[in-house]
C-alpha cells in the first residue's frame, strides 16, 4: 500500500538571486514560507508542481516539500526546509537578515 | 608563482566572454536550466541552498598578494565581505547573484584567477603540498608539474565528459601533506639512483566508498609524467562505470578490475601515449619552470627569533604554527583560520588584505592555502616573525592551534550545501569553543578532527583521527564518529565507533574521547592516533557509550 499523502508546498530557487522562493495560491513566488500554498491533495500538488516547472524563466529546481499548517501559514516539517526558510546558522545572512522580506514579483 | 603568458590571458578572456553570453541567454530565456546547468558548472557556478555559489580555483594552493587582494575585492564588491577556503584549495563565495558572475570572473581574470573545472566530470583543480617550495623535506617543488597538469587538463577535449569528477594531488616531499592517497591520482615525489620521479597512486578517494589509493607505478621518471597520466585517463575513460553515478569513480574501476590488470592496461596505453608526446610536455615543463619566480632568500637574522621566544604568547604561537623551512634563517608560518567560535576556513576581506600585506612585506609575496583550510606564508625570515605575529594578532589571525584539536576541518554542511544531510559548521564552532574552555588542547597534542555534513566527505572525516559525519536519521541531525583515520603517507580510513549522536550530544561525546585518551596514553609522547593504534577502539567506545555490559542491556 502506498503511503498516505502528507501536505506539501512548492518551493524552488529564484533564477537571478538564487534565493529560496515558494509558490503562492495566487501564482506568485514569495520569499516567505508562510505565504506558500499548502497542498493537501496529491493530484492538485502534482499539477501545481508541473505549473511551477513551466516557469523556468524565473525559478530553478522546483520541488514539493513537506509542510504543516502553522499559526501564520504553512511551516516547514524537515530541518532542511527550516534552514532554507531561515538562512545559515553561522552568520545572520539570508532570509533572517531581511527585516522586511518582500515578494519577488 | 607562475605568471601567465599572453596565451593564458587570452584563453581566459575568451572563456569568460563565452560564459557572459551564456548567462545572458539564460536570463533572456534562450537557454533552459537543463541546457545552462552544465555550462555554469564548467565555470564553477553552483546553485546551493540559499543562493548561487562560485567556486574559484586556487591552483595548487598558490597565491601572491595581488591575487589575495583580488579575492578580497570580489568578496566585498559582489558577496558579503568574506570567502570560504575549502579542503581542495579553492575559495567559495556563498552569495553571488547570477547577473554579477560574469563581472566577477572578469575581475578574477585580471589577477590570473578563474573558476574553470572547479566542477563537473572533468579533471579538477590540481592540489599540492601547502609547504611546496619551502619545506625542509622537499625533493623538488611540485608546482611546476602541477601547472603542467593544469595546462594539459584544462579544456582537454578527451577529458570533458569523464565518467565522474577526477582529482589529482601532488607532493614533492616524502611526508605527505597533500592527502595523495585519497585522490583519484596521487603523485608523491621520490628519488631513485639520484633521479627524481613519482610514485603514482591510483584509486584513492573518500565519499560513500572510501578507499586508500594503490601504487600503480612505484617509480615514474619525471619526464614521463604527462603521457603516463594520459594513459591512466584513457583506461578510466574506457572502463569507468557511466551506468551508475555511485560506482563511476576510478577507485571502483580499480577495485573491480584489480590493480594488476589495471596496471597492465595502463602500461599498454602508456606505450602509445609516450610515443605520441614527442617531448612536447618536456618543452612545456621547461617553459613553465622559467615562468615560476623563486624567492631570493635573504640570509641571517635568526638570532632575533630566539629573543622573541621569551614572550610566552609568541612562543605558544611559534610552537604550533611554525614549520621548518629548507633555509635555516626562514620559517614557514601557518595562519590559522580556526579561531574558536569562528567558521573554519572563512576569512573576511579585511583579513585577506592583512595576509596579502604581510606576504608582500615579509613573505617574498607568496601565500598558500592548505587543504586544512588555513593560509600559509611559506617564506618568512625568522628576524621578522615577532612583527608578523603582532600584526596577525591585531587582525584576529594569531590563533595558536595548528595541528591541534581546535584546528578542525569542516565542510559548509547544511548551512550552505544543497547535498548536505546535516550541519557541520556549528558543530565545529561549538567543539572548538568547548576545547578552548577546557584548556586541554596543548595537553592533548596533535589531533585532527574532521567534520563532513554528508557522505560525500568534503570534510575528509574518513581520514580524521576523529571523524564526524553528519546524517539525516528520520528527520533528525545525527552524527557518526569514526576513529583512527590518517591523511598522511601512512593513510588509513577511520573505523565507525557505533550508533550516532544528536546535535546536542556530539560535542560532549568528542570531549569524552579526548579525556579518555589522556587517561589511557602511555605518556605525553604517545599521540591520540598512536594510542588508538596500540589499544584499538575498546577504551574509546567505553568513553562514548559506557561500559559494555550496560550497552548490551540497553
Amino acid at each position: 500500500m502506498s503511503r498516505p499523502f502528507t501536505p506539501k508546498i512548492v518551493t524552488a530557487n529564484a533564477l537571478l538571486e538564487g534565493d529560496v522562493v515558494y509558490l503562492t495560491e495566487d501564482d506568485r513566488w514569495s520569499r516567505r514560507h508562510e505565504d506558500a500554498e499548502l497542498l493537501e491533495d496529491e493530484a492538485h500538488a502534482t499539477i501545481r508542481l508541473l505549473e511551477a516547472e513551466r516557469q523556468g524563466d524565473r525559478i530553478v529546481g522546483a520541488y514539493l516539500a513537506d509542510a504543516r499548517r502553522g499559526p501564520k501559514g504553512p511551516a516547514p516539517v524537515h530541518f532542511r526546509e527550516a534552514f532554507r526558510a531561515r538562512g545559515p546558522s553561522n552568520y545572520r545572512h539570508g532570509k533572517q537578515a531581511d527585516s522586511h522580506i518582500h515578494d519577488g514579483n | 608563482m607562475y605568471r601567465y603568458d599572453e596565451f593564458d590571458a587570452a584563453f581566459l578572456a575568451k572563456r569568460n566572454e563565452q560564459f557572459r553570453a551564456q548567462v545572458e541567454r539564460r536570463i533572456e530565456g534562450a537557454l533552459t536550466e537543463e541546457e545552462f546547468k552544465p555550462l555554469r558548472l564548467m565555470n564553477g557556478l553552483y546553485l546551493q541552498l540559499h543562493a548561487y555559489m562560485l567556486r574559484v580555483a586556487i591552483p595548487y594552493g598558490s597565491l601572491d598578494s595581488a591575487k589575495m587582494r583580488k579575492l578580497a575585492e570580489i568578496a566585498e564588491r559582489w558577496d558579503k565581505g568574506y570567502g570560504h577556503f575549502t579542503t581542495r584549495q579553492n575559495i567559495q563565495y556563498n552569495w553571488p547573484r547570477l547577473r554579477d558572475v560574469p563581472d566577477m570572473l572578469d575581475a578574477l581574470a585580471e589577477a590570473g584567477l578563474h573558476a574553470i573545472q572547479t566542477s563537473g566530470n572533468t579533471i579538477r583543480n590540481v592540489t599540492s603540498d601547502h609547504f611546496a617550495g619551502a619545506a625542509a623535506d622537499e625533493i623538488a617543488d611540485p608546482r611546476p608539474y602541477a601547472e603542467l597538469i593544469r595546462q594539459w587538463s584544462t579544456d582537454h577535449p578527451e577529458f570533458q565528459f569523464l565518467p565522474r569528477k577526477f582529482k589529482i594531488a601532488i607532493t614533492g616531499s616524502p611526508n605527505d601533506r597533500a592527502v595523495t592517497r585519497a585522490h583519484d591520482i596521487g603523485l608523491r615525489m621520490v628519488e631513485r639512483d639520484g633521479r627524481a620521479g613519482f610514485e603514482v597512486i591510483v584509486g584513492g578517494g573518500l565519499g560513500r566508498t572510501p578507499m586508500i589509493g594503490k601504487v600503480v607505478r612505484d617509480f615514474l621518471p619525471e619526464g614521463e609524467l604527462l603521457p603516463y597520466l594520459e594513459a591512466v585517463l584513457h583506461v578510466y575513460n574506457r572502463h569507468g562505470r557511466r551506468d551508475n553515478k555511485y560506482k563511476a569513480r576510478i577507485k571502483i574501476t580499480v577495485h573491480e578490475t584489480g590493480i594488476e590488470a589495471i596496471r597492465e592496461e595502463i602500461e599498454a596505453a602508456f606505450a602509445v601515449t609516450r610515443a605520441e608526446f614527442e617531448g612536447v610536455d618536456e618543452n612545456a615543463l621547461e617553459r613553465i619552470r622559467a615562468r615560476f619566480r623563486a624567492p631570493s632568500l635573504v640570509p641571517g637574522g635568526a638570532g632575533a627569533y630566539e629573543d622573541a621566544r621569551l614572550n610566552p604568547a609568541f612562543r605558544a604561537w611559534a610552537d604550533s604554527n611554525l614549520a621548518e623551512h629548507r633555509d635555516p634563517d626562514h620559517a614557514i608560518v601557518t595562519i590559522s583560520l580556526k579561531a574558536p567560535g569562528e567558521t573554519p576556513g572563512d576569512a573576511t576581506a579585511g583579513q585577506m588584505r592583512v595576509m596579502a600585506d604581510l606576504a608582500e612585506r615579509f613573505g617574498y609575496d607568496e601565500l598558500r592555502i592548505s587543504h586544512q583550510q588555513n593560509v600559509i606564508l611559506p617564506h618568512v625570515r625568522k628576524a621578522d616573525l615577532a612583527e608578523v605575529y603582532e600584526e596577525l594578532k591585531a587582525a584576529g589571525l594569531a590563533t595558536a592551534n595548528v595541528g591541534l584539536a581546535s584546528d578542525i576541518i569542516a565542510c559548509p554542511g547544511m548551512d550552505y550545501c544543497a547535498l548536505a544531510t546535516a550541519r557541520s559548521i556549528p558543530v565545529a564552532q561549538q567543539l572548538a569553543k568547548r576545547i578552548e574552555d577546557l584548556r586541554i588542547e596543548h595537553e592533548v597534542g596533535p589531533l585532527q578532527i574532521k567534520i563532513s555534513g554528508c557522505i560525500n566527505a568534503c570534510g575528509h572525516h574518513h581520514v580524521g583521527h576523529i571523524g564526524i559525519l553528519g546524517l539525516d536519521r528520520g528527520g533528525v541531525e545525527t552524527y557518526q564518529i569514526t576513529l583512527g583515520g590518517d591523511a598522511t603517507e601512512t593513510a588509513a580510513i577511520g573505523e565507525r565507533t557505533g550508533p550516532g549522536f544528536s546535535f546536542e550530544e556530539i560535542v560532549p561525546a568528542i570531549e569524552r574521547l579526548m579525556l579518555a585518551y589522556l587517561e589511557v596514553r602511555e605518556d605525553e609522547s604517545e599521540t591520540f592516533l598512536d594510542a588508538y593504534r596500540r589499544l584499538g577502539p575498546h577504551p574509546f567506545k567505553e568513553a562514548l557509550y559506557g561500559p559494555e555490559k550496560r550497552r548490551d542491556a540497553a
